[in-house]
């Protein structure tokens, strides 16, 4: 905010002065032909119009200063929640640690309350290239760089969606690397854990619909890259689908969660969301329809 | 003779059968002339405005609407790469090499520049430069054995750029376009230093240098510095993807920071070298409009050398979002800010030389007062986002886009149309016509400030930059759709433009040696001057020699 009427205040006046200067001093039909006066400078008026400057600037630079080393300071409380985010092409990983809860695109978190902070703390790295985090109304970005990490923390007081999207450049469809984070209740977040912990290999016998699309699921490159705990599967390329059907969106946001939208997406990613790196697996309409009803079934 | 150009002279006898085109085409691929070598740069410079400018069009018709189809994502994201790496290395740098090759020479009261054949060589290489990255989409594989252009940004972001998320041969292309252009770069640089050390008349001390001429010079010296980086940084990246040297490769443990750190060494800088240029041209017109003297020349002098200094240790700026940690943020941030005082100083002395002048609002002046305005806004948001919170915020967000934009459109593309309309009288023996500028000024004003205003807006609303569609419901359509308007007058404006350059050549009023009643050596020429530029080398006793002339009474040369 200082910030803000600073400049503002610096815009107001030199704009004036400028705007003054050109309405005043315009040539006009009615005057003579010689020359203004000329003046070459005045080094009363050059030095202060150097020394105020640097006064601003150091006013600006120490305000500044203090909230960078201000928020390096901030120390953890203990009932801080850790989270793990890893940036992929174009999609994002969430493990929490503490819990044994992996999940992608959708991150759940509880609001906190300045009595009783649970802030959540982001460690931040990338699989492949750069990305970026940023929930606009939650906190500034954080870079997610190979090789390194970073840290971030959030702590929403209000329960809701908050949106935000990768805002690195980070390859073809960096526009759909979409950020869903939602703040729960304390109450509705341990809930949320619960559901997350359970295993997902739940009893399909009832469901011969969902054990054969299981088995198509199992027998092909599907589990080269994706999770389903329990399961053989254990690929690590693609975002965990332990619980899919939990998940509002698909492909990190850009598309509802419905039957119709994950069978269009098994069966063409590219056509949904070009350049996403899901190859698509050339399934029977049959296999399409079976493996489209065992992944609804994973909540 | 006086009232034809070189240009026009070459098509008045090619079409009159008196010489044969090829014989025009060897002269002016031969030619070491400063003067040609500095048109051809600007002639090349405006053929890569073109294309970059369709480019923005593209891209801004795609973003009017949310879930636009209008072009896809591969082609949005090569779009936006060649746009940045067109505008910056083969327009900006060549347009105002051109003028400093056209000018520096003749202001100085020299009849060439130091080295000619260099100077050719640079031109000539870094045109090629440009050839090169838009052969990218004929000649480089792209995924399916398609010609594809770069798609990793301008600033080409390790690893992104590695092999394995670049496949194909689009990124060498960029790589090995800048390196050419590069070359042509420093030589260009080589040559205005030397020229302005060497080559001065008789009583034209460093300290009665026309002001365009110390700011070109120390351009020039921060070229030498700038370019150095980016070139390494090219060459390294080269070897990364050829032999497998993993400078970058984050796959094989190499550093994507290094990648950031070398081309903000080079980037940072790179915003001075082509804004100092436009400082001189306003440095120039704004004191004859006025009819006064600049204001405090000395101040002038030393805020430049101070600019050119603090411009090297701000890169970090960049990279607030990186995670660098508190000490090296702060550092930055305080570079970064400092880097307003010696600006500000310049504002000032502007304010100042126009202040108690007579003001004549010819298009050269009015493209100056909206220079002066929109560097002054673009200045003012550059120190928000200098406040590192703020760009933890901000940074990668549409609110840099219209940032930075303020300075390279706002305040470097209204000083260059400035200076076509002040130099070209003197380049061509004609005046281009003010009707048609004043259109050109009113149209690309309107434009101006509908795109780059309004897109401040969406980036303070969470809108990431780099993205080839969005979402409806975010808030951010209408601001959008109003920043594509704004593009539309642009162009109609430098349609205008173009028509008029074409236009006056032919038409014009005939100019005469000083239409503009102006004070520097290359109105003491001839217009368009000769090949030698002067008959008999000039002798100076002031800054303004030409005034000495004109007010014997009252001479300048009492006042130093």
């Amino acid at each position: 905010m200082l910030v803000l009427s600073i400049t503002a205040s610096i815009f107001l006046i030199v704009g004036g002065l400028l705007l003054y200067a050109l309405i005043r001093f315009r040539h006009r039909s009615t005057d003579s032909d010689r020359e203004p006066p000329q003046i070459y400078g005045s080094d009363q008026i050059e030095l202060a119009w150097t020394v105020i400057p640097i006064l601003i600037v150091v006013m600006l630079f120490l305000s500044t200063a203090r909230v960078i080393l201000g928020t390096e300071r901030i120390s953890k409380p203990t009932s801080a929640l850790d989270v793990t985010v890893i940036g992929h092409q174009f999609w994002w990983e969430y493990r929490y640690p503490k819990f044994g809860v992996v999940t992608a695109n959708e991150l759940h978190v509880p609001t906190s309350d300045p009595g009783n902070p649970t802030p959540t703390y982001l460690k931040m790295s990338s699989a492949d290239v750069s990305h970026s985090f940023w929930v606009p109304r939650l906190a500034g970005k954080m870079d997610l760089i190979p090789n390194r990490v970073n840290t971030m923390w959030i702590d929403p007081e209000q329960p809701g969606l908050y949106l935000g999207q990768c805002a690195q450049y980070c390859g073809t469809q960096h526009a759909k690397m979409l950020l869903r984070v939602y703040a729960q209740t304390p109450e509705d977040f341990a809930a949320w854990i619960k559901q997350q912990q359970k295993s997902a290999s739940q009893d399909l016998s009832s469901n011969t619909a969902a054990v054969e699309g299981q088995t198509v699921f199992l027998h092909n490159a599907c589990i080269n890259c994706h999770t389903v705990a329990g399961t053989i599967a254990t690929g690590r390329f693609g975002p965990d689908l332990t619980h899919l059907a939990s998940r509002d969106t698909l492909a990190s946001g850009p598309i509802q969660n419905t039957p119709e939208n994950l069978k269009n997406w098994i069966s063409d990613p590219n056509s949904m969301k070009p350049g996403a790196l899901m190859p698509s697996m050339h399934l029977s309409g049959h296999d399409l329809d079976a493996v489209t009803a065992y992944l609804i079934t994973l909540h | 003779m006086a009232n034809a150009t070189p240009v026009m002279e070459a098509i008045d006898e090619t079409l009159a059968g008196k010489r044969p085109v090829f014989e025009v085409v060897y002269e002016w691929a031969t030619t070491v002339d400063h003067k040609k070598i500095g048109l051809m740069y600007i002639f090349l410079a405006l053929i890569f405005l073109i294309v970059a400018g369709i480019e923005a069009i593209l891209m801004r018709i795609q973003l009017a609407v949310p879930n636009n189809h209008f072009i896809s994502p591969q082609v949005f994201n090569q779009l936006f790469t060649m746009h940045g790496t067109t505008m910056v290395f083969f327009m900006g740098m060549p347009i105002l090499f051109g003028f400093g090759n056209y000018l520096v020479p003749l202001m100085i009261g020299a009849r060439d520049m130091a080295f000619p054949r260099l100077n050719a060589f640079s031109f000539w290489i870094s045109a090629f430069g440009g050839l090169l990255l838009y052969f990218s989409y004929f000649g480089a594989s792209g995924l399916y054995g398609a010609g594809s252009a770069p798609d990793v940004g301008w600033f080409a972001y390790a690893p992104l750029t590695a092999k394995v998320f670049s496949p194909g041969h689009s990124t060498d292309y960029w790589t090995l376009s800048l390196l050419l252009s590069g070359i042509g770069t420093i030589g260009t640089a080589l040559n205005i230093v030397t020229t302005t050390i060497c080559m001065r008349c008789r009583g034209m001390t460093m300290m009665r240098l026309p002001l365009l001429v110390w700011l070109f010079l120390i351009t020039s010296c921060m070229v030498f510095i700038a370019i150095g980086p980016l070139t390494a940084a090219q060459i390294m990246l080269t070897l990364d993807r050829y032999i497998g040297a993993h400078f970058f490769d984050t796959q094989a443990g190499g550093s994507a920071v290094l990648w950031m750190h070398y081309f903000w060494i080079f980037g940072h800088p790179e915003v001075y070298i082509l804004v100092l240029p436009a400082f001189a041209f306003v440095n120039e017109i704004v004191p004859v409009f006025s009819r006064k003297a600049i204001f405090g020349y000395p101040a002038m002098v030393a805020a430049t050398v101070a600019i050119g200094f603090i411009s090297l240790s701000v890169w970090a700026h960049h990279m607030f979002t990186v995670g660098l940690g508190a000490a090296g943020n702060t550092f930055f941030v305080f570079a970064t800010m400092v880097i307003s005082v010696p600006t500000g100083i310049k504002i000032f002395n502007w304010l100042a030389t126009i202040w108690g002048g007579k003001i004549h609002f010819a298009t050269p002046m009015i493209f100056c007062v909206g220079f002066l305005f929109q560097f002054l806004i673009a200045g003012l948001t550059g120190i928000m986002l200098s406040a590192a919170p703020f760009d933890w915020q901000l940074s990668a967000s549409y609110f840099v886009v219209a940032h930075f934009h303020y300075v390279l459109v706002g305040a470097i593309v209204f000083a260059l149309f400035a200076a076509f309309y002040y130099w070209y009288p003197k380049v061509t023996g004609r005046m281009m016509s003010e009707t048609l500028g004043k259109w050109h000024f009113w149209l690309f004003l309107i434009g101006f400030h509908l795109t780059f205003d309004f897109m401040h807006v969406p980036g303070l609303l969470g809108m990431p930059r780099r993205i080839y569609t969005y979402e409806a419901g975010r808030g951010w359509e209408m601001w959008n759709l109003i920043v594509g308007i704004g593009a539309i007058f642009q162009v109609v404006g430098t349609v205008c433009f173009i028509f008029n350059l074409i236009r006056s050549c032919f038409r014009g009023e005939i100019a005469g040696h000083d239409p503009w009643d102006a004070w520097t050596l290359e109105w003491a020429t001839p217009s368009p001057p000769p090949s030698y530029n002067f008959a008999i080398e000039p002798t100076v006793h002031s800054r303004r020699p030409l005034w000495d002339l004109k007010h014997p009474e009252d001479p300048d040369s009492d006042y130093e």
